[in-house]
């Protein structure tokens, strides 16, 4: 399953969702990505008030198909959620959830943070940021791309 | 590069993405910018991200956009 929105998410529901979807899960494991406070990416000096999340609808629910459909495919997996929100989001806000049932918890975390990864650098979605000045779209991180390197 | 989208009549001599890319660019100032100001640009054909040699057919949702930053 997947989840583009706007609203914010319950972990425990999602973890609950998980439990009831799997036969028999051995392992259910969770990651949760919340709003940095960060600062501007230029000046650093000045902390960032929002992000504003776009994306690219219809694609992004492809490449995260796309994403879960792979990771199904590598790892003994028996079910899986990812959920990802756009808009206005403030400091501390949860903007990203992946969750994956599975028998043994080593394919669990490898599951995850393979999603993850992937879906830093290949799903289309795109962070801008405001500070008291001025809006600006964030730039991409070379980690990011290392970080799927890993996997290939 | 301030709009969502726009519908394009290709020339003959539009075959593939970077013949798409040279053509915009000559035909619009604002795409001639940005094309030369950002460092990468990824380019998707109905909605999977392509190189610039992909091919280009009738109907196809062309899409630029920058190095994602989403998670």
């Amino acid at each position: 399953m997947i989840s583009v929105q706007h609203e914010d998410f319950d972990i425990g529901v999602e973890y609950e969702s998980l439990r009831s979807l799997a036969v028999s899960p051995g392992a259910i494991v969770t990651f949760t990505g919340l709003v940095r406070q960060i600062y501007d990416q230029d000046s650093e000096s000045e902390v960032v008030q929002a992000l504003y999340l776009e994306h690219y609808p219809g694609m992004t629910e492809r490449k995260l198909t796309d994403i879960q459909n792979q990771a199904h495919s590598e790892w003994d997996i028996l079910a899986s959620k990812i959920i990802h929100r756009v808009g206005e989001l403030k400091a501390d806000d949860q903007i990203v959830f992946v969750g994956v049932a599975s028998r043994h918890r080593e394919d669990g975390f490898l599951a995850a943070q393979y999603m993850m990864d992937f879906l830093k650098s290949e799903a289309p979605f795109w962070k801008k940021q405001r500070t008291e000045k001025d809006s600006k779209w964030i730039n991409s991180r070379d980690s990011d791309l290392k970080a799927i390197r890993k996997w290939r | 590069m301030g709009r969502d989208f726009e519908d394009l009549v290709l020339p003959d001599n539009v075959s593939n993405v970077a013949e798409l890319i040279d053509f915009i660019k000559q035909s619009d100032a604002i795409f001639n910018d940005v094309f030369a100001s950002t460092p990468r640009i990824l380019v998707s054909v109905n909605q999977v991200v392509v190189s610039k040699d992909c091919r280009l057919a009738e109907d196809d949702e062309i899409a630029f956009f920058p190095p994602m930053t989403g998670g």
